[in-house]
């Protein structure tokens, strides 16, 4: 009976130890949500949306340009990165049956590892050398990069989700392949594959590593993709490790912001997977 | 086999034939076929131009210092333009090490409470919180870790570590707060989901009718977890760690603003040190070209490689435990 009694006991024991997993893993979760929330909600105006920054010790001011900065660097690296990945995903899935396909497959899986800043210095070689200047294009292809093995990967599964019958009553009605793909097959998939590009977009706005030296940073305005443009993410690293007070305060005003923009992305995402590709199917 | 078009053919080859050929040979679904592979090749060319500018922007630091004397070495002189990788590599090595040791008992125990032991309707609440988790950005991490971690660390952790442990060479030392630690205990909480979904997805081919086997002859659910389940999901669990370090290796931001920044070697966790990504992401905009760039960029490409090598044994440990039970027994 004791044997019976004490195995009961190591079982109860390694299921507490196994929910105290659950309870570590959400203690630092609420604990940067409510302090990103709590300090930064306090530095928010309008004017830290539409100023630029100020010099140390000057009242006021935001960030206006890293704002813009971002929208602008996270743009072209989606008019770059979501063309390459959904294409990448559509070859996958409709022609990538052979050794080409594995191989492309096992690419994209292990692209999917590289640590981003590799990919920045790869971009400073690309662009910044033969430009001789940082810039956000630089930035943008870099981020595009990252996008890319993701969302090739997660628009090779929304394809293949597609029902092969969908396809073959098109191409039975005489409609040419190409057409096939793209009116019928890709148009199945696309609420799904608008949920892989929200997810890649706001995986990429939240990226910081990359930018470092390839958009770096800027005090002003820009609007040329030839110039150093500042980020968001770049602001708050930058902000963060000063040594001033104000700044801190601004670096998690700027980290509130940066969150709400990731979470609101994902959002609707999981929105859209939920609705449109959902009630399809 | 005999094919559709075999039987056309043969009744009236004339016209019928050119019906039943396939439409491929049409002009624009030739371009279309040939678009989305040019689009699917992009991907290998991605990974080819990563690799050859890499080895460009590097190649001639290690022409001249050699590999083996460029990894050994422990100085980094800018000035005088000495390059050694050794302190940036201890720093990446302990600080992943450390995370791994932190999260994968934490990992593992979640996986194994929501997928053996919890209500399906935990799972699906708490799966919000952990995709959370994993999608908040490193730099927020950084921030986090330096406002309120490091001052934890300093104020309560260190101490009390020195003083239960102290007899320990890696908890010696002033409690600076930035340091190997704090990267370490930063990095784990950042690999933790990752790892966690990962060893849910393997845990969850792990059949039903093992469960059952073991549960019918009178097992706990533990025991049941320890004689049916792990042993079958080892090395997807595997693969799981090791994906987890392959990220915690070439994680950037918040290392670099936790880990102190010191090009140094110390055995006490509690100093500062540096890593591979924390070095590239603050000398690199300020390198002007020439052998500091390269010293920088022979970084990554180690990086690089060890990444590689860590990912593509991950996957292939990964998909070896989908397959499934053949190599239980072994």
């Amino acid at each position: 009976m004791s044997s019976r009694m004490r195995r009961r006991a190591v079982n109860a024991a390694m299921t507490i130890l196994c929910a105290l997993g659950l309870l570590i893993a959400l203690v630092p979760l609420v604990s940067v949500l409510w302090l990103v929330i709590s300090k930064g909600v306090r530095g928010l105006s309008l004017d830290f949306f539409t100023q630029l920054p100020t010099p140390v010790g000057e009242a006021g001011g935001g960030v206006g340009n890293a704002i813009l900065g971002s929208l602008y660097i996270v743009g072209i690296a989606s008019a770059i990165g979501v063309p390459l990945g959904v294409g990448a995903g559509v070859y996958l899935a409709e022609r990538g049956g052979g050794r080409a396909g594995d191989a492309i497959r096992f690419t994209a899986e292990v692209l999917s590892g590289v640590p981003s800043i590799i990919v920045g210095i790869v971009a400073y070689g690309l662009v910044v050398l033969p430009m001789r200047r940082f810039s956000a294009l630089a930035g943008g292809v870099a981020l595009a990069v990252l996008m890319v093995p993701t969302l090739a990967r997660s628009t090779e599964e929304l394809v293949r989700l597609v029902p092969r019958h969908l396809r073959e009553a098109s191409l039975a009605l005489g409609v040419p392949e190409w057409r096939t793909s793209l009116r019928v097959v890709l148009r199945t998939a696309l609420g799904g594959i608008l949920t892989a590009v929200l997810l890649a977009v706001a995986r990429a706005s939240g990226e910081t590593a990359p930018l470092l030296f390839t958009s770096l940073n800027n005090q002003y305005w820009n609007w040329r993709s030839d110039q150093p443009t500042a980020s968001l993410t770049v602001q708050i690293y930058n902000y963060a490790v000063s040594p001033y007070q104000d700044w801190h305060d601004k670096a998690w005003s700027a980290a509130l912001v940066l969150l709400l923009v990731v979470g609101a992305l994902s959002l609707v995402a999981r929105f859209l997977a939920r609705s449109r590709f959902g009630a399809q199917r | 086999m005999q094919r559709a078009s075999d039987i056309l053919t043969v009744r009236k080859p004339g016209r019928l034939s050119r019906i039943a050929a396939p439409v491929r040979g049409n002009l624009p679904d030739r371009a279309w076929a040939a678009l989305l592979t040019v689009l699917g090749l992009a991907v290998l060319a991605v990974a080819a131009v990563i690799v050859v500018e890499l080895w460009r922007l590097s190649s001639a630091v290690l022409a001249k210092t050699g590999l083996f004397s460029f990894v050994f070495a422990s100085h980094w002189d800018v000035v005088r333009d000495l390059y050694g990788a050794l302190p940036f590599i201890y720093g990446t090595l302990v600080t992943s090490c450390l995370a791994l040791l932190l999260a994968v008992p934490v990992s593992v125990g979640l996986a194994l409470f929501l997928t053996e032991m919890s209500p399906p309707r935990v799972r699906s609440i708490v799966s919000f919180p952990i995709g959370l988790l994993a999608g908040i950005p490193s730099v927020v991490y950084g921030l986090w870790g330096l406002f309120v971690l490091v001052p934890l660390l300093r104020g309560h952790v260190e101490p009390g570590l020195a003083r239960t442990l102290g007899f320990l060479p890696f908890f010696r030392g002033p409690p600076i707060g930035l340091g190997y630690l704090a990267a370490g205990v930063i990095l784990a909480i950042m690999i933790l989901p990752t790892i966690t979904s990962i060893a849910i997805e393997v845990l969850r081919t792990v059949p039903l009718s093992l469960r059952e086997a073991a549960l019918a002859l009178g097992a706990t659910r533990w025991e049941t977890i320890r004689i049916a389940v792990l042993p079958y999901a080892r090395a997807g669990i595997l693969g799981a760690t090791i994906l987890g370090l392959g990220r915690a290796l070439g994680e950037t931001m918040a290392v670099t603003m936790l880990i102190g920044n010191s090009p140094t070697i110390s055995a006490s966790l509690f100093a500062p040190g540096y890593s591979l990504p924390a070095v590239i992401a603050n000398e690199f905009a300020e390198a002007s070209g020439g052998l500091h760039t390269g010293a920088l960029a022979a970084l990554g490409l180690l990086l690089f490689a060890v990444t590689l090598l860590l990912n593509i044994a991950a996957r292939l440990l990964v998909r070896i435990s989908r397959r499934g039970p053949a190599r239980v027994a072994a």
